[in-house]
């Protein structure tokens, strides 16, 4: 029987975070585009919790939005509370986090990319790739049908071959329900990719009426709401907000937990995968801080129009009736009516040191991957690598180099560099302490760090590029004139200084001197600043912490210095780390598997140590002089 | 390492009782078999490891010396691959000979620190141990040998170590805390990170300290003797030299720009400084001129100030006095044997520092002299045993980097900066300890410190 056969610039295997990020990416780019899934109904769904940022996550979405992806849009469309975490802390670790409406951040998203021009979103199985001598040809799909395409891009999150457990329970089925991938991992294996296995979990949702909101603190939103896109205008997104709530567990709920983990499938054994260190089940907080009598759980609304309520914090896999006993015991929750089980979710995935920076496979070419398939946890890591893929895709199909953010010019370059040279045993979570040089990788400042490599990918135009050079323009401007300008003795600057407990002024300093000073900002010391120029809160924003910071930053820039030289080191593709006897073996097994491109990204390979890295760089210079 | 590589491994100056060529690589021991003809006739080829020969080398059908060869097969050699070593008779001309007939067999000649690198390639030894051997082959006397040998053992690594442990533990624990701020607080823990800091500072000031007396160990203390015409300075000079107590060399002017001669005094290098000749003249001042005395006094760590007890000051003494106020100053009383009219309490009228009473002649009070330098050097403690004394120029530049870092997260904690500030510089102190232990990587280490090395070693 004849089959449906089509051709592609691109097929994009996958339309949650990083599918969505990928398809976009590459039909914005103006190449002809199919982005599959298994449900239409569920572009760019959130299985799990109902916000989108949080610590480094909120850098992650700020990056993104400086390349020209759509998930800062598209949280500032649809969110229903925003709040700056950390912001009693330095400007490194202050992180954007907002709750969304999950309905109406899916709804956008598939709008946006059912009216993308060059894209089409189709629901169908993939459930074979395509390869000839070592290039990628195409994808098939469950019904036979042949898609040709230049590029693939495979972003399957957690549905190869997903089960959903809790207790002794087990659906062979995606999240929700939704109908899992059993076909493609086979033909991905017979590639000769290699595939594991990880599991992550969810809690209960449950219903709004049954809580007692009276015992439990309530959460506000911030009163200046701060977007997530340099392009969305502020004002746009100052609008009322719905609160979370914050309760505990206590000894009670530790003690059901502790009394049945016989039949927790986790420690029962059914689980052989391994889950996220960092986001764990309400049980592995109890085993592993044993010592802790009790454990926050946030209660997040999961939209506007629905009763449904996420118990942040107590994602679990106890079968049903633990699951009930358990989250009684929490103030608030005595009467509390399940709306759909908390469980765990098992899935196929690869570990990423088999792919290159650009997120190709370093064995088939045209072969990209980003999201949860990759080994990482999370809706903001997906998209970040599913932007990365795309564009890459795009590069290796338009003929141009692949666009590779270093580590010390981005989260998502931590992130990446992470994936692909640390074999990492549990999904992986972005973490603010990841990340070496943060104080230069501020989530404020994404766009002057990001948005040129955006452009000249393509995906960033003129307008907003200009943009940006302009605002640079201005900061360097008013730094330049605050460095200069001498504040005198006056009466008026010693009562500012005295109102923020700051030490009066003996002799003259100039602004920027004042500005040092802890107490201090650049923005409190406007009414001693007559002729200052009307700066956007953005731009202030920027010379406050540029001059605040400036020892810190010069400092930190340094480093960066000194990590440029290593990853400038290019190591020579036709070394034999066989040949070179300092190494030790296990060293030399895994330059072998890895194959780095730099010293830099060599001395983070696990396994490596810094003296096998000496002996590497004596045997290139060697290398090099013949 | 495909290729054999020969070099001559003794000093090529002076010509000592026999010279070395050594030749290490896969074919080190076919090349040697090619020239070198036992007296047993036997190959070494067929010989054991790490035995040695009797026989002669030949060029063609001429013997060119009659040598001992040293046998040591791969891996229990110094590189880690076949060695055989030349031991043959010390003239620069047949050791060179020697030389010459090993490259005409099939060797290469040897770049400087080549052995010493293959040893490091072949994971026979560390970058720091090889650090250490520069400092070895280059120590001029015990103290400094000791302090580098030290080094090679790891002494300072441990101690580098520690100071590191202490670091990452408290930069992981705030960057844990930013990361799980729900499970781990950083309530007052700023208290105990200034503590460890202060600790740190501490041990990384006094290994800085050490620096000074390990350098001093290492490369002498400059010294210039000053003193009127007739005060003794040449028969000090001449005594400090006699008994084969001193090893004096001429230092090229490669490293300063004045010849000096060295004098090991109890194991402490004095590095006299000795332009005009001094053992020559007693005229020193004068022949030197007053505004050249005044330059070396300046540059000077030490300056022996010989006062002539026989005679009263004079308006040279007092000069003398004028220039040297302000360093490490010793006064002789010479000729503290004969009738003195100068006491000990009239010079401490004058100058604040040690005065020993001393008679070059006759060779009295040297003792002293040499107790007087050490405490006023290493302050009455030489001990190597315990102690840990930076040798190495590397070293001291990056501890004092460390040092800068490591304050600046004590400003950062005064100033009330937020914990992922401090970790800026925590980490900074981290890395620099780092680099010297070889525990970070520094990409252009491993070239510099080859390349101090010699050719042969």
């Amino acid at each position: 029987m004849p089959n449906i056969c089509e051709e592609y610039d691109v097929v994009v295997v996958g339309a949650g975070h990083a599918g969505c990020e990928a398809a976009l990416a590459c039909a914005r780019l103006g190449l002809e585009t199919i982005c599959f899934t298994v449900s239409n109904d569920s572009i760019a769904m959130m299985p799990c919790n109902p916000n989108i940022g949080g610590s480094s996550k909120g850098h992650l979405v700020r990056e993104i939005d400086a390349l020209g992806g759509e998930m800062g849009k598209n949280i500032d469309a649809t969110f229903i509370q925003s709040k700056m975490l950390n912001s009693s802390k330095g400007p490194a670790v202050h992180s954007l986090r907002a709750q969304a409406d999950k309905s109406d951040y899916s709804r956008r998203m598939r709008r946006v990319m059912e009216n993308t021009e060059h894209l089409l979103v189709r629901q169908a199985e993939v459930s074979e790739i395509i390869v000839e001598d070592g290039v990628i040809r195409g994808v098939k799909t469950f019904s036979g049908a042949v898609y040709h395409a230049k590029a693939v891009v495979l972003c399957t999150g957690v549905y190869l071959k997903a089960r959903c457990i809790y207790g002794d329970t087990s659906y062979e089925t995606g999240p929700n329900g939704l109908q899992a991938a059993t076909h493609l991992t086979d033909s991905l294996m017979k590639n000769g990719i290699e595939i594991r296995r990880f599991k992550t979990g969810t809690p209960a949702r449950v219903d709004k009426r049954s809580i007692d909101f009276s015992k439990m603190t309530e959460q506000f939103g911030d009163e200046k709401v701060v977007p997530f896109s340099f392009t969305t205008n502020p004002e746009d997104v100052q609008k009322e907000q719905i609160s979370c709530w914050l309760t505990y567990t206590n000894e009670e709920t530790h003690k059901i937990i502790r009394d049945n983990l016989d039949r927790s499938p986790l420690y029962a054994g059914v689980i052989h995968s391994t889950g996220p260190r960092y986001c764990p089940s309400i049980e592995d907080k109890v085993v592993k801080f044993a010592d802790r009598d009790r454990h926050q759980v946030f209660i997040e609304p999961e939209g506007l129009y629905t009763n449904e309520m996420y118990l942040g914090g107590m994602s679990s896999s106890m079968p049903e009736d633990v699951q009930y006993a358990m989250y009684k015991t929490v103030p608030g929750l005595e009467h509390v009516r399940i709306v759909r089980n908390a469980y765990a979710i098992e899935y196929d995935c690869i570990s990423a040191i088999q792919l290159k920076s650009s997120l190709e496979f370093k064995k088939i070419k045209g072969l990209f991957a980003g999201g949860q398939f990759n080994g990482s946890s999370g809706y903001e890591e997906a998209a970040a690598q599913g932007i990365v893929a795309g564009i890459n895709a795009a590069m290796y199909v338009q003929g141009r180099e692949p666009m590779i953010l270093d580590r010390s010019e981005s989260y998502i370059g931590v992130l990446i560099d992470d994936l692909v040279t640390k074999e990492s045993t549990e999904p992986y979570r972005m973490m603010t302490s990841r990340a070496e040089y943060r104080l230069l990788l501020r989530q404020d400042n994404a766009d002057l760090r990001l948005t040129k490599r955006g452009y000249e990918v393509g995906l960033i135009d003129e307008e907003r590029m200009n943009g940006v050079i302009e605002k640079e323009r201005l900061i360097q401007e008013e730094l330049e004139r605050v460095e200069a300008l001498n504040i005198g003795t006056n009466d008026k600057v010693q009562e500012l200084l005295a109102k923020y407990g700051s030490t009066p002024l003996k002799t003259g300093a100039t602004l920027a001197e004042l500005v040092r000073r802890p107490e201090l900002t650049y923005q409190a010391l406007a009414p001693i600043d007559p002729h200052r120029p009307d700066l956007r809160e953005d731009i202030q924003e920027q010379v406050n912490i540029n001059l605040k910071y400036q020892g810190y930053i010069e400092r930190q820039m340094r480093q960066v210095e000194h990590f440029k030289k290593l990853e400038n080191k290019v190591i020579p593709a036709e070394i034999k780390y066989s040949d070179i006897n300092g190494l030790r073996k296990e060293a030399m097994q895994k330059l072998e598997k890895f194959a780095p491109h730099s010293i830099g990204q060599a001395s983070r390979i696990s396994g490596v140590s810094p003296a096998d890295i000496s002996v590497l760089l004596v045997y290139m210079e060697q290398f090099y002089r013949k | 390492m495909k290729d054999t590589i020969v070099a001559i491994s003794t000093s090529t100056m002076s010509s000592g009782g026999i010279s070395i060529v050594r030749m290490s690589g896969p074919d080190a021991i076919a090349i040697a078999d090619r020239v070198f003809v036992a007296k047993n006739k036997k190959s070494l080829s067929e010989s054991q490891s790490h035995t040695v020969h009797y026989g002669v080398v030949k060029n063609e059908n001429d013997v060119v010396d009659e040598v001992l060869a040293v046998l040591m097969k791969a891996p229990n050699t110094y590189t880690r691959e076949d060695i055989v070593e030349i031991d043959c008779h010390g003239g620069i001309l047949v050791t060179k000979k020697v030389l010459e007939t090993l490259l005409d067999a099939g060797a290469r000649l040897a770049e400087p620190g080549e052995f010493t690198k293959r040893a490091f390639l072949n994971g026979r030894i560390d970058l720091s141990q090889a650090e250490a051997v520069i400092d070895v082959i280059n120590s001029k006397n015990e103290y400094a040998l000791k302090a580098s040998v030290g080094q090679l053992d790891g002494k300072l690594s441990a101690k580098i170590k520690e100071l590191r442990a202490i670091l990452i533990e408290d930069i992981a624990f705030i960057e844990a805390a930013l990361d799980d701020p729900e499970h781990i607080s950083l309530d007052n823990f700023v208290n105990k990170l200034g503590i460890n800091v202060d600790k740190c500072v501490d041990s990384v000031d006094n290994l800085l300290k050490s620096a000074d007396n390990g350098r001093i160990m290492k490369d002498g203390i400059q010294t210039v003797i000053l003193g009127k015409t007739n005060a003794g300075k040449s028969s000090l000079l001449n005594a400090l030299a006699k008994e084969e107590r001193a090893i004096v060399t001429d230092i090229e002017g490669t490293t300063r720009d004045v010849l000096e001669e060295q004098i090991n005094m109890g194991g402490v290098l004095l590095n006299i400084v000795d332009t005009a000749g001094i053992r020559k003249t007693d005229d020193y001042v004068e022949s030197i001129g007053v505004e050249k005395a005044k330059k070396y006094a300046k540059d000077a760590e030490l300056v022996v100030f010989v006062v002539d007890a026989t005679r009263k000051m004079d308006q040279n003494d007092e000069e003398i006095l004028d220039l040297i106020r302000e360093k490490n100053v010793i006064v002789l009383l010479n000729k503290s044997d004969m009738q003195a009219v100068l006491t000990k309490e009239d010079i401490k009228q004058k100058i604040d520092c040690p005065v020993l009473q001393i008679s070059a002649k006759e060779e009295t009070g040297l003792e002293a002299l040499e107790t007087c330098v050490k405490d006023m050097f290493f302050h009455g403690n030489i001990q190597f045993n315990e102690e840990i004394y930076v040798t190495n120029a590397r070293h001291k530049s990056l501890l004092k980097d460390a040092l800068e870092s490591l304050k600046l997260v004590q400003d950062g904690i005064e100033a009330g900066m937020s914990e992922d500030f401090l970790t800026i510089d925590l980490m900074g102190a981290y890395e620099k300890l780092g680099f010297i232990i070889g525990e970070e990587v520094e990409d252009d280490l491993a070239d510099e410190i080859f390349a101090k090395f010699c050719m042969g070693k």
